[in-house]
Parts: C-alpha cells; structure tokens; sequence
C-alpha cells in the first residue's frame, strides 16, 4: 500500500494518536485538527468546527468526530477505516492489561500515574477550547454564546443537549 | 445503550451495568474504569472491552465493542453524508455556527469544573504542568507526541516526588 492512499494514512494517523490520547477523545482535538487541518488540508477550519458540533449533538462516543473527518477524506470506506483505527488499538490494549491485573493489584503506581496525567488532560483539552473558540468566535455575538454556555454549564446542572438546541436556535434566528 | 449517550455515555452505561443487569458491583465498575481511564483512547469505548471479556471472555469484548461503536458509527456516517451534500447551505451553516459556539462553551465549562479542585490545592507544579502543555500544543501547536513524551515523564517524576515528601 502506498503511502498516497488516503486510508491508510487515516489508518496510521490515527491509529497512532489514539494511543497518546490520555485523557479521552476532547484531549486528541488539538491533534485532530493540526493534522486534518494544518498537515494534510483534509478540511477548513470551518468544517472541522462543524464536524466537532455535530459530534457532540450525535448520540455516541463523542470520539466520533474521527468518523466525519474520515469521510471527508475518502468516503464511507474512509469513515469505517478513521473510526477502527482510533478505537480498536486501546480496546486491545485494555483487554491486555485488564487480564493482567485481574486481581485488584496493590501497587499504588496505577492511582500516581493517572494522578500524574489528570493536569496534562485537562491542559489538553483547554487547548482544545482554545483552537476550536479560534474557528467558531468570530464575532462579539459568538463569543458571548460560548462564554454564556460556559458559564451556565459551570453552575447549573442542566443537560448539555438544551444548550446545544439552543446555541442552534440562535443561529438559525441569525443572531450569532 | 449507545444511543442513550448523548454528550458521553457513562452515565448510561453505569446505570445499566450496575443498576439494572447487576453485572458488575458497583466497585467492579469503579475498578474498571480506572483502569480504562489511565489507559490512552476514548475510554468508554475502552470499558465496553474490558467489561464485556470479563463477563463472557473475548467473544464478549468484541461483541461490547461492537454494540457501542456500530449504531452510532453508522448514524455519523449519514450524518457525514447529508454535511457533505448540503454542508453549504446558508440555514444549516448558521444552525450548525451556533450549535458550535455552544460546544465550545460546554468543553470550557468541563475543563473549569476538572480544574477547580486543582486550584484549589495551589499545587504549582501542577498548574504549571498543566498551563504548560495548554501553551505548548494550544498556542504553539507543537505535535502531541513530542509534547506528551516529554510531559508524561515529568508530571510521573514530579508526582512521585511529592507524595514521596508528603508521606515523609
């Protein structure tokens, strides 16, 4: 297979990033999109912040966004292809080393190094916010939707789907 | 049970295994998840595996595996399609612009609520570890790896380190 056929660089790609992907799907965005995006020109920097919407809205794994980004780039083929290689990888891996600490192990190495990587995902996924805010907030009226979703979902315990409706509602009214 | 997820499906899926079926207690669920959650990879996906073998060996994991992924693949796919038909459209575009800037507010609002407890322990290093790899990939858009292979090390030494101490 050679290295210009689009699904196998999906299939590395992400294949790839799924195993440094500490922290869950919102800690890979930043990956996602300086390679869909800034490496290979699979998508703008619109239809990446489109395909992240949709993501969050889909019932799912968000981890999805890996799905659309594979279509963009080579079909339904692609799709299958984007979603398998960032899943199966750390599936396996899982599998693996659940059989080996079948019994609920002593050490305290498991509970320091997810200690140890609790700051570094949630840095992550601020970059996360920040690189999408760049593509969404283009206007007074945008930034203040997020920092208004950003503020309620802080204190209130409200389901994220009504934010969402909303956020679409305001933009279908053409305010944002 | 995929679909029930909207947003992120553990809620959903702790609800199920322990709740309704009685699969699991609610420790073994627990257990489980942390494990899946110091693992790299989208970690319910991860869970599904490791929670379906445990039960019915690995003919159990892949059919977890494939129980999560496959509905909502399939439903992305076509969502995939109809963005790519009608993606252009001046209705959807605005629609799809807001539903956007409400994601982004939502991943900011999860990303204060992880990092509340943080601040309030004024752990420096930690803060600075943390504002460090939001710099490096955020602003500077270094890759993930290189920034990873050289954070991780550090934040498990410096963890080390200060248990080591607080223990002392």
């Amino acid at each position: 297979m050679s290295s210009e056929n689009p699904i196998w660089a999906l299939i590395s790609t992400f294949g790839l990033m799924s195993l440094f992907a500490v922290g869950g799907a919102a800690a890979a965005v930043p990956e996602m999109h300086r390679i869909a995006v800034d490496l290979h020109h699979w998508m703008t920097d619109k239809q990446f912040a489109d395909a992240y919407a949709i993501a969050q809205l889909s019932p799912g794994p968000n981890v999805l966004i890996v799905t659309l980004i594979g279509y963009a780039v080579a079909g339904i083929p692609g799709a299958l292809a984007a979603t398998l290689a960032m899943c199966l990888p750390t599936a396996l891996l899982a599998y693996y080393v659940s059989r080996l600490l079948n019994r609920p192990s002593q050490s305290r190495w498991p509970g320091l190094i997810q200690a140890a990587l609790v700051p570094l995902s949630i840095g992550l996924m601020a970059a996360s916010a920040l690189i999408l805010a760049q593509s969404t907030d283009r206007n007074i009226a945008a930034l203040l939707l997020t920092a208004t979703v950003a503020v309620i979902a802080s204190v209130a315990r409200i389901n994220p789907l009504w934010l969402l409706l909303a956020g679409g509602v305001l933009g279908f009214a053409g305010i944002v | 049970m995929s679909l029930a997820g909207f947003g992120g499906v553990l809620v959903f899926a702790r609800h199920a295994i322990v709740d309704q079926h009685r699969w699991m207690t609610a420790e073994e669920f627990n257990e489980t998840f942390a494990l899946c959650h110091f693992l790299p990879g989208p970690n319910i996906v991860n869970l599904s595996m490791v929670f379906g073998s445990r039960l019915r060996g690995i003919a159990g994991g892949v059919a977890a595996f494939t129980g999560l992924l496959l509905p909502p693949t399939l439903i992305m796919t076509v969502l995939a399609i109809i963005y790519a038909r009608f993606g252009d459209v001046e209705v959807l575009r605005r629609i799809l612009a807001g539903i956007s800037c409400a994601a982004v507010g939502l991943l900011i609002a999860v990303v204060f609520r992880m990092m509340t407890p943080l601040l309030k322990r004024m752990d420096v290093v930690v803060i600075i570890l943390m504002l460090g790899v939001f710099t490096a990939i955020g602003v500077l858009r270094w890759p993930l790896q290189a920034v990873l292979l050289v954070a991780i090390p550090l934040s498990i030494g410096v963890t080390y380190l200060m248990r080591r101490k607080v223990a002392a």
